[in-house]
């Protein structure tokens, strides 16, 4: 394989995000009203709105990070006494209950990947808005990780789904989901889709300018 | 991509570079020299293998969702659960959020998953084009990042650890077909070359 020396826009051609395949921008082409030739699907020189999209599903999920965190993601009730579990307190009851690997997991997981999550999006974007062009290729290196992993803090709201489901013996244990769960599941869904939306095209767009 | 003979052009959908693709040997990747993101991984018998994966993956697939999962013991008292338990319990309690990303997660992305990759492939292997075939085969990829049963199972065994010992939980046919259908369905995704799949969409339009 050889890398040619330009784009495929300062070619005037579209590739397509689905199935890849190269069209020539057809005349009088504005934004996303062109279908690809094999696919169907629309097709875009980059993903529309991709900045401000991305920045709109960002803030909304900083905005519920907190709810998220503060909330109980459920409770536990044995014996009519009830227990609230954060997202922070599931984990340091699993340290308590001796279990330091199955901690560290979910650990990560709800509150590593979520926070690195946004933090990336954020400086992805940032860096793309001020012109940057430093490390191009370990920018998007970033942005590969970040479209992989962010599925794996689901554990936490699949771990309730299963609590629930086992657990319901009325007189003596009962788990009750909470709002935290619900601002939780919003946080991982907005950034996967704030991840979906960015471009990481546009990181390289600012190498080409001179 | 535009194939001649001799080259396939195509552009990195990472950073947009454009390169020019010698034909590939089977096994070979074709990695964007600008960006290092991957291009085209060319598989061998790429349609079989699939193929056969998706199958076994349906069958175990229905068998996850047909047998008991878990069973819990407390004191005497017996729970049965299902696959699909947690989705019902809630909507029971109100949080139909919840449980629709549950479903769609568990049960339905990855039942979509499945049933599209056969239905493109299948007829494809046999020289025929299904019926929107391009279409299906867009949202088959696209189930990709929100089929999550690697992840679900993961919150099982979380879930498992916090009850162990509580509880005496003994694992029904359903978990280990899941397990299972998680294994397949990794096989399956490998297999699978999508750009074979698009090309050859293209020889039978």
């Amino acid at each position: 394989m050889k890398g040619l020396s330009t784009t495929a826009a300062k070619a005037s051609l579209i590739s397509c995000h689905a199935c890849h395949q190269l069209s020539r921008i057809p005349a009088g082409f504005t934004k996303g009203d062109a279908i690809c030739p094999r696919c169907e699907a629309h097709i875009h020189l980059r993903k529309p709105n991709s900045i401000s999209r991305t920045w709109a599903l960002l803030i909304a999920a900083y905005i519920l990070y907190i709810p998220a965190n503060l909330l109980p993601v459920m409770t536990v009730i044995s014996f009519g006494k009830g227990e609230a579990d954060t997202i922070l307190s599931g984990v340091k009851e699993l340290i308590h209950a001796g279990m330091l690997p199955i901690a560290l997991l979910v650990f990560f997981a709800s509150i590593t990947v979520p926070v690195l999550k946004l933090l990336t999006l954020t400086y992805l974007l940032l860096s793309v808005q001020y012109k940057s062009r430093w490390r191009p290729r370990d920018r998007t290196f970033l942005y590969r990780i970040t479209e992989v992993v962010g599925r794996w803090s689901m554990i936490d709201i699949f771990m309730i789904s299963i609590l629930i489901a086992l657990v319901k013996l009325q007189a003596v244990a009962t788990i009750e989901p909470g709002m935290g769960a619900i601002s939780f599941a919003a946080v991982v869904i907005l950034t996967m889709f704030a991840a979906i939306g960015f471009d990481p095209r546009l990181i390289w767009d600012k190498m080409e300018e001179h | 991509m535009e194939s001649t003979e001799s080259h396939t052009l195509m552009a990195c959908h990472e950073c947009d570079l454009l390169h020019r693709i010698h034909p590939l040997r089977y096994g070979e990747r074709a990695k964007c020299s600008r960006c290092g993101a991957g291009l085209w991984a060319k598989k061998r018998d790429s349609f079989e293998y699939t193929i056969v994966f998706a199958v076994t993956s349906l069958l175990l697939f229905i068998m996850a969702n047909v047998f008991p999962f878990m069973t819990f013991e407390l004191h005497g008292r017996v729970q049965t659960s299902h696959l699909s338990t947690g989705v019902f319990e809630f909507f029971e309690r109100g949080m139909w959020e919840l449980g629709l990303l549950v479903l769609g997660a568990s049960i339905l992305f990855p039942a979509f998953k499945i049933l599209g990759m056969l239905y493109v492939l299948v007829p494809l292997e046999m020289n025929r084009r299904p019926w929107k075939a391009p279409q299906v085969f867009r949202v088959v990829a696209q189930c990709q990042t929100w089929a999550m049963m690697d992840v679900y199972l993961l919150g099982v065994i979380v879930a498992v650890i916090k009850l162990a010992d509580l509880a005496t939980l003994v694992p029904g046919v359903a978990i280990y077909s899941f397990g299972a259908l998680i294994l397949t369905m990794a096989a399956a995704d490998s297999a699978l070359d999508p750009h074979a799949v698009w090309e050859k969409m293209e020889d039978l339009r």
